[in-house]
């Protein structure tokens, strides 16, 4: 195989202006399908972060609906429940409006019941416990913007007024930076407690309830429990697993996401036509080479072989470019709109699914020229000068 | 002569169809080419002079009749084993050189041996030795588009002759060259047989070439002329 690699080069030197376009091509296909594999997770709900014994109980109409407090205590009764800790989402900026942090309100104790692969050193989650004002970070969001434990930061939110002073400022203290196994690691969680004393607008209301459950084989008998404990009152409420629940927020971007991934789909399939198009026409231009290697001995399988490695070269190099630039993008965007996504980024099934299809693409672009030589005469070729 | 034949061919025809109607390119031949022979094969276009070469090179099939190389049938090689047999024992000229014009004048001449088992450092080595035989060795890292059409044929005899074959077969090797740089290839032809012992099979129009040649053979719509032959 290596001893073929200075041809193979070689050839893709042959127009290099072509090879480049190509080239190009096929990296900004493969950078598009990239970000559209970031999208489709993203916006289909990182199912990474989703445990498969918690279920999450929100109002029946849409999380945005808060519901009593006191509905915890009631979910905490429900049998078959572990444990219940509520959330609320605070819409947290840090100092400017495009620093969009994702944070959470908490019923701090049970927090880490419910969420076991929440780690944090033992002290700092004493301090974290001890103190109402202080608020646990995620790793990225802590070396982004150079907090340390200690540190107090003026956090802002879009959604909550102090009833003391009127204004945004929530004072928060960094007691720890947490380690989550489940790729969340741009979240801040904080004191429920220290938000419900301190809005001006509403008390004694939660955005919704994490439910443990000791038997995941249970969970839809649970879910129907917890529900029907609410059945007929104000304010219903909606359990469903956690990733349905993940699956429901990201919704709330609408289509978007569809739609992106719609686009980016088409455009790609495109590409891959238009590139195998390219790369075949290249090919077909050999056609007067590929006599005269057949003349040298070479088999049509041989041909064959050469051909698709030519073809694998250009999109392996094209779409491993594209992936590289994907998963980098991808991490940018990611910290842009970590307060809806925590855990965006290119998922690492990217790269198998990016390889298979490196091979796909090299194999159509090269099958109609490698049926061609198969069928082609030496001496047909040979009058192609 | 018989017994000390290379190239051997028993009732050769060759037909082609064209639409509806059949060409009838070579008729019943017979030849016989003795091993160290330099034979110039001369006719008229269209007399079928590429095509006996294409057969008795392997890379076309006869519509009938036998051909044998050193006691081999080729006529009856699956595809397969006849691209195997070239690789060995055939090395081809072409009029228009045929080089592959993204590789140097080396990697050229190389061509042939990635066919085989060696090492890359034999490979290149017997690569240059045939630039060097051909008189090309400081050419050896130049593309062909930056070498005249005479050291391009030199080239293209440097690939023929890279896997020491038992024939040579040329096609108008100097019909896209002029005089002087005709004169150098047919000079280098006539040494490889003379010296190398290459059994060497040419088709020209030029008389002044075939003059090079031990035999000439005359073909005429598809037919040896008797007198002519070897």
């Amino acid at each position: 195989m290596f001893k073929y690699l200075p041809l193979l080069w070689a050839n893709l030197g042959r127009k290099r202006l072509r090879t480049s376009l190509t080239l190009a091509s096929i990296v900004v296909a493969f950078l598009l399908f990239g970000l559209m594999q970031t999208l489709r997770v993203a916006m289909t709900g990182s199912p990474e972060l989703a445990g498969i014994d918690r279920l999450i109980t929100m109002h029946k109409t849409s999380f945005v609906q808060s519901l009593p407090l006191a509905y915890l205590n009631r979910v905490k009764g429900v049998e078959g429940v572990v444990v219940a800790s509520s959330q609320d989402w605070f819409g947290g900026v840090y100092q400017e409006d495009r620093n969009q942090i994702a944070a959470f309100a908490v019923e701090a104790p049970t927090f880490f019941e419910v969420y076991s692969e929440y780690q944090l050193k033992p002290e700092e989650k004493q301090a974290f416990l001890q103190d109402r004002t202080a608020v646990i970070v995620g790793p990225m969001i802590a070396e982004r913007f150079k907090w340390k434990v200690g540190d107090t930061i003026p956090m802002r939110s879009n959604i909550w007024t102090r009833k003391d002073d009127g204004g945004n400022s929530w004072p928060m203290k960094i007691a720890g930076i947490y380690q989550a196994s489940n790729g969340d690691n741009q979240s801040m969680y904080f004191h429920y407690d220290y938000l419900n004393e301190s809005r001006a607008e509403i008390r004694d209301m939660i955005g919704w309830v994490v439910v443990k459950v000791a038997d995941p084989g249970r969970s839809a008998d649970i879910a129907r429990s917890i529900d029907d404990l609410f059945r007929n009152s104000s304010t219903e409420t909606k359990t469903s697993t956690e990733k349905a629940f993940i699956q429901g927020f990201a919704n709330q971007m609408g289509n978007i996401g569809k739609l992106l991934t719609f686009v980016a789909a088409a455009v790609f399939f495109t590409m891959l036509l238009v590139t195998a198009n390219t790369m075949g026409q290249s090919i077909r231009e050999r056609i007067n080479e590929i006599g005269v290697m057949k003349t040298l001995g070479f088999s049509g399988a041989g041909v064959t072989f050469l051909i698709i490695a030519e073809a694998i070269l250009v999109t392996g190099l094209g779409g491993l470019i594209g992936l590289g630039l994907a998963a980098l993008a991808s991490k940018g965007i990611g910290a842009a709109v970590a307060q809806f996504f925590p855990v965006l980024g290119m998922p690492p099934a990217t790269w198998g699914i990016g390889v298979v299809l490196i091979l796909l693409l090299g194999g159509l672009a090269a099958a109609i020229p490698c049926a061609q030589a198969s069928r082609l005469k030496i001496v047909d070729a040979l009058r192609k000068a | 002569m018989a017994d000390e034949s290379l190239v051997r061919l028993r009732g050769v025809a060759k037909d082609y169809k064209r639409g509806a109607e059949t060409v009838h390119v070579l008729h019943a031949l017979d030849l016989d080419i003795p091993r160290g022979d330099f034979l110039a094969l001369m006719g008229p276009s269209g007399s079928g002079k590429s095509t006996l070469l294409n057969l008795i090179g392997g890379i076309d099939r006869p519509t009938a009749g036998s051909i044998e190389i050193a006691g081999t049938r080729t006529d009856s090689m699956t595809d397969g084993d006849l691209g195997k047999w070239r690789a060995h024992h055939v090395g081809f000229v072409f009029q228009m050189y045929n080089l592959l014009p993204v590789l140097t004048a080396e990697r050229n001449v190389e061509l042939p041996l990635l066919l085989t088992k060696l090492p890359a450092a034999e490979r290149r080595k017997r690569a240059n030795a045939a630039l060097g035989l051909v008189g090309l060795s400081e050419r050896a890292h130049h593309k062909p588009r930056e070498l005249s059409g005479g050291q391009e044929q030199r080239v293209g005899i440097a690939r023929a002759i890279v896997s020491d074959p038992t024939l040579l077969l040329c096609d108008e090797p100097t019909g896209d060259l002029d005089r002087k740089s005709g004169d150098e290839i047919l000079d280098l032809l006539q040494a490889l047989n003379q010296q190398q012992g290459k059994t060497i099979i040419m088709v020209t129009h030029d008389p002044h070439a075939a003059a090079r040649a031990k035999h000439v053979l005359h073909l005429n719509k598809g037919q040896l002329s008797r007198d002519a032959a070897a």
